[in-house]
């Protein structure tokens, strides 16, 4: 080797300092922003499942990763060319039982977490009702460009880029596009789900605590994309029922105010409508499936 | 006569025209150095025209290394905008203009940098390491160069001419359709994916058949060196997805300039289909830039090791099985869609498998060190600063890969983070190990090391203060793609971090930049030699760099590591007579493909049907008159061989 060596201590302790900086930066950062860290501390059940399976998961990997760095610190001090002590095998190139051992841990390691995923995944699968002694309140969800309407069709009521829910209850999320896709996501409560054109998907939720949540879409879907972000409010009954009410006295909506209310527009404010066309949320999707005209 | 170009699409933002001088001036003065020195006949004749893959190769790197640059002005204007836009404060992008940003950023770097790179290392050293004098098919390794650096040229002149896509760099349907992006940016990208795309597919069947049909004699399968192999199931990947890719956007623009329904919301269109197609070539492209990258590591830590690669056997059945894996997990990049629990289970499984080999690779990594004698030369910095971010990319990639994980942290920043730290971490990082360790192969002289090793500094640092941050911020519910929040989000000065993260990576991107000027001023200081690592294969057994036909002699093989066993002394890799060797001829035909398949992207991009036409018959007429040639070759005497080689050893 023709190039200079630099002390390789140097290298190594500075590597070490800066992931460990790194390292305890992440939890002092966790402690600070707990507030905010809507995935970490979750308020609704769902939230708190998956937030539970992740640390589960990043705790069973750390098993594999923690030694592995620990392996290259070792191994870069004590094989370097500087300590001409260490034991020289050049034509060490291969050892069953290692092999052995480091395709077998991974595998048992997959085979925990895939486990696991596998029966999370039922378990957790956002069409699955959340069981409660309360009926669950049905929420229609319809992304346009740019701003969220939310349809209660059993209130009979609409409101845009703002929802409100009683807390404990079952929310059954049922979810189009009436734009390019976006995707539904409140980190708050839980998981995410895409809202695409023509097509329906659902999510179920439910918020443990009152309080506003925000809630976004995570999918790019043009313009006004950034803008199409809402707070989702938890109360209580009474609030909420008081909050229907105020919905049921707003404006109509009515096919044309909807055929106004899709065309582009952003930073839409809070509006709250009574619903005058009751199957609104069908016609948004079935506006798709109706053929050409050439 | 001009389609739909008209005078309003020279008109940008005053930053963009800024942009767009500087570019202007910049490349007249390269022009016009050019000419001062006389140097055109001598670019004509030993570059643009060249079939040699030694050329070839480092043309690529050169096109990769300025797409690099676009690429990266593009990540620090997002980085500066997301740093201040936040509340009141609107930022220095509009809204459109930043996504056009984003778009370009994505698009650049997958297909000019990652793609670049990859396939200029294997121009490169493929040949060289398989004791090949040529590839397989010269012809078609230029064609696919130059449709490369048309396509390449195409994103920058969609800097200055109208506008580029503000879709994403994967220009998900329907917001990619007609309906939601009528303008000229999303034809732009169709147009150079697609010219780009055909040309890694050329450039693809060429290595493969090169690295199955070239090998000198007594190289099996088992007895090529470990890089070959990531490049040979890299090649399989590009063979196989890239025609996915290739078909996607015929569809696509079918649907945008014929009034087709493939992926239109409504009229029987179905966008999600768009979604899967892209995922089934998009999941394969992130390997196929990963396994060359795994390949140069597996060629560094050795060398560096003084060592041989510990467990062969075993990373060449972990590069075959993730090769395999790639090409059924595209799923999860939408578990969201809503499909049915047993679809995302089945997916999520097959994604976690892939972290066994990837796993295995990494502790045979280690265990390659053990009991070696390690150099901490800044190809090792690089495997060091690789596997401690890999490692945090693998974790955090089996987060992603559990559909009820994936549901809190799909599309946030979090994303972001993990694959950067895939990208970065692994094929930036790995490129520049493979870089750095090959340059004296290929230039004769070293890079120059202190300026490597601030650089490394740079880039660890820069690195993790840009990406570690953003983990946080997506748990916080920040999604990507984000040109302005709210201040009550909190997230300000996470990106404010992230931001200085950026420009610390810029300074080691400006040290490199130096530091290969520097080098390359003082080159005669920085003469390394031919084998000036004590390489174990057959790319440092010729002189540096290599003469035009690589091998004077070919050589025989009958194991691993055959320039080893020859230092030795227990094999006789040269033991032929010198013989006739023929070399193709030069030829400007794959430059003349590449400049009209430009032409014919801008004129469809335009509507100027006219000249795509007359751009699509010269084409044409290009292949045909290449086909009819018969003298394609030239042949340099034994005698005449002798005498160079006689040249290269005094």
């Amino acid at each position: 080797m023709k190039m200079a060596q630099k002390p390789l201590g140097f290298m190594l302790i500075s590597t070490a300092i800066i992931f460990l900086l790194f390292l305890v930066m992440q939890p002092l950062e966790v402690l600070h922003y707990r507030e905010s860290l809507a995935v970490l501390f979750p308020k609704g059940l769902i939230g708190i499942e998956q937030r539970n399976l992740l640390l589960i998961i990043q705790a069973l990997m750390l098993i594999v990763i923690i030694p592995v760095y620990i392996l290259t610190f070792i191994f870069s001090w004590r094989y370097s060319a500087h300590h001409t002590d260490a034991t020289y095998d050049p034509d060490l190139v291969d050892n069953k039982l290692a092999e052995f051992v480091w395709w077998g841990v991974p595998l048992v390691m997959t085979l925990i977490i895939g486990t696991l995923t596998w029966v999370k995944t039922y378990e957790l699968d956002p069409y699955k009702p959340i069981a409660s002694d309360k009926k669950p309140l049905t929420i229609q969800v319809v992304a346009l460009q740019w701003k969220w309407l939310f349809i209660y069709p059993e209130e009979q009521v609409a409101s845009l880029n703002f929802l409100q829910f009683p807390e404990n209850t079952p929310l059954h999320f049922v979810i189009t596009s009436d734009a390019p896709m976006n995707s539904f996501w409140i980190p708050d409560l839980g998981g995410q789900i895409y809202a695409m054109p023509q097509m329906k998907t659902e999510l179920n939720l439910i918020a443990n605590t009152t309080g506003d949540f925000r809630g976004s879409s995570a999918n790019l879907s043009g313009e006004g994309f950034a803008g199409m972000h809402f707070i989702a409010r938890s109360s209580s009954e009474e609030a909420y029922q008081k909050w229907i009410a105020s919905a049921q006295a707003g404006y109509t909506l009515d096919a044309p105010t909807y055929t106004e209310l899709a065309k582009p527009s952003q930073d839409n404010p809070v509006t709250l409508y009574h619903l005058g066309e009751s199957s609104l949320f069908d016609q948004i999707i079935m506006k798709y499936m109706h053929p050409v005209k050439l | 006569m001009l389609g739909r170009l008209t005078f309003e699409a020279f008109l940008h933002e005053p930053s963009q025209n800024f942009a767009v001088l500087m570019m202007t001036l910049s490349g007249l003065a390269i022009l016009g150095w050019i000419t001062y020195l006389r140097k055109w006949k001598y670019l004509w004749d030993e570059w643009f025209t060249s079939v040699d893959p030694k050329r070839i190769g480092i043309m690529y790197i050169v096109v990769a290394l300025l797409m690099f640059m676009k690429g990266f002005a593009d990540a620090l204007m997002m980085r500066l905008q997301q740093a201040f836009a936040s509340g009141d404060v609107s930022g220095i992008l509009s809204a459109g203009h930043f996504q056009e940003v984003f778009s370009a950023h994505g698009t650049t770097m997958i297909f000019f940098v990652g793609m670049g790179v990859v396939f200029g290392l294997m121009n490169l050293i493929v040949p060289l390491q398989i004791g090949a004098r040529d590839v397989a098919f010269p012809f078609l390794n230029t064609v696919g160069f130059w449709l490369f650096a048309g396509a390449a040229n195409l994103t920058v002149i969609s800097l200055a001419i109208g506008h580029f896509s503000t879709a994403g760099w994967l220009a998900y349907a329907p917001l990619s359709g007609l309906e939601y992006n009528p303008g000229e940016g999303v034809d732009y990208w169709i147009w150079m994916v697609q010219i780009a795309g055909v040309g890694s597919t050329l450039s693809g069947i060429n290595f493969l058949v090169t690295i199955l049909k070239m090998r000198c004699p007594g190289m099996t399968f088992m007895k090529m060196p470990i890089f070959v192999w990531s490049a040979l199931c890299s090649m399989v990947l590009v063979v196989f997805a890239f025609p996915i890719l290739t078909a996607t956007l015929v569809m696509l623009t079918m649907d945008r300039y014929l009034g087709m329904h493939f992926f239109t919301a409504g009229g029987g269109g179905n966008p999600m289909l768009y979604i899967n197609l892209i995922w089934a070539w998009g999941h394969p492209e992130v390997y196929i830039l990963i396994l060359p990258a795994f390949g140069i590591f597996s060629e560094v830590v050795p060398t560096f090791s003084e060592k041989r690669l510990f467990g062969y056997t075993s990373m060449v059945w972990a590069l075959i099985l993730i090769a395999f894996l790639s090409f059924i997990v595209w799923l999860h990049h939408f578990f969201t869609m809503g499909a049915s629990p047993l679809v995302n289970a089945f997916f999520a499984v097959m994604t976690m498998l892939i972290a066994i080999p990837t796993g295995v690779k990494i502790f045979n990594w280690l265990f390659t060190k053990f009991r070696g004698r390690v150099h901490f030369t800044s190809p090792m910095l690089w495997f060091f600063a690789f596997v401690l971010n890999f490692s945090v990319g693998g974790m955090t990639g089996i987060l992603l890969s559990s559909p009820p994980v994936d549901f809190q942290v799909h599309n946030s920043l979090f994303l972001i983070a993990h694959f950067h730290g895939m990208v970065i971490g692994g094929l930036l990082f790995g490129f520049f190990a493979g870089f750095t360790y090959w340059f004296p192969k290929f230039t004769g002289f070293f890079l120059d090391e202190q300026l490597n090793r601030y650089a490394f500094w740079c880039w660890l640092t820069g690195f993790l203060l840009a990406f570690m941050p953003l983990y946080m911020l997506g748990f916080m519910g920040a999604t990507r793609r984000l040109d302005h929040y709210e201040a009550a989000t909190g997230w300000q000065p996470l990106f404010v971090i992230v931001a200085i993260g950026a420009v610390l990576i810029l300074i080691g991107a400006l040290i490199q930049f130096f530091g290969l000027f520097w080098s390359i001023r003082n080159r005669k200081k920085l003469w390394a030699g031919s084998d000036p690592w004590n390489g174990r294969t057959l790319e440092w057994a010729i002189p540096s760099p290599p003469p035009i036909y690589n091998f004077a002699i070919v050589p025989t093989v009958d194991q691993l590591d055959p320039l080893w066993a020859m230092k030795r002394g227990q094999l006789n890799l040269f033991n032929q007579p010198y013989e006739d060797i023929h070399l193709p001829k030069n030829t400007p035909i794959g430059l003349m493909i590449g400049f009209l398949s430009m032409t014919f992207g801008f004129a469809m991009t335009w509507h100027i049907y006219w000249l795509a036409l007359l751009s699509f018959l010269a084409i044409i007429a290009c292949i045909v008159i290449r086909c009819s040639g018969k003298d394609e070759h030239a042949i340099i005497p034994a005698a005449e061989v002798k005498k160079m080689e006689a040249a290269y050893k005094s």
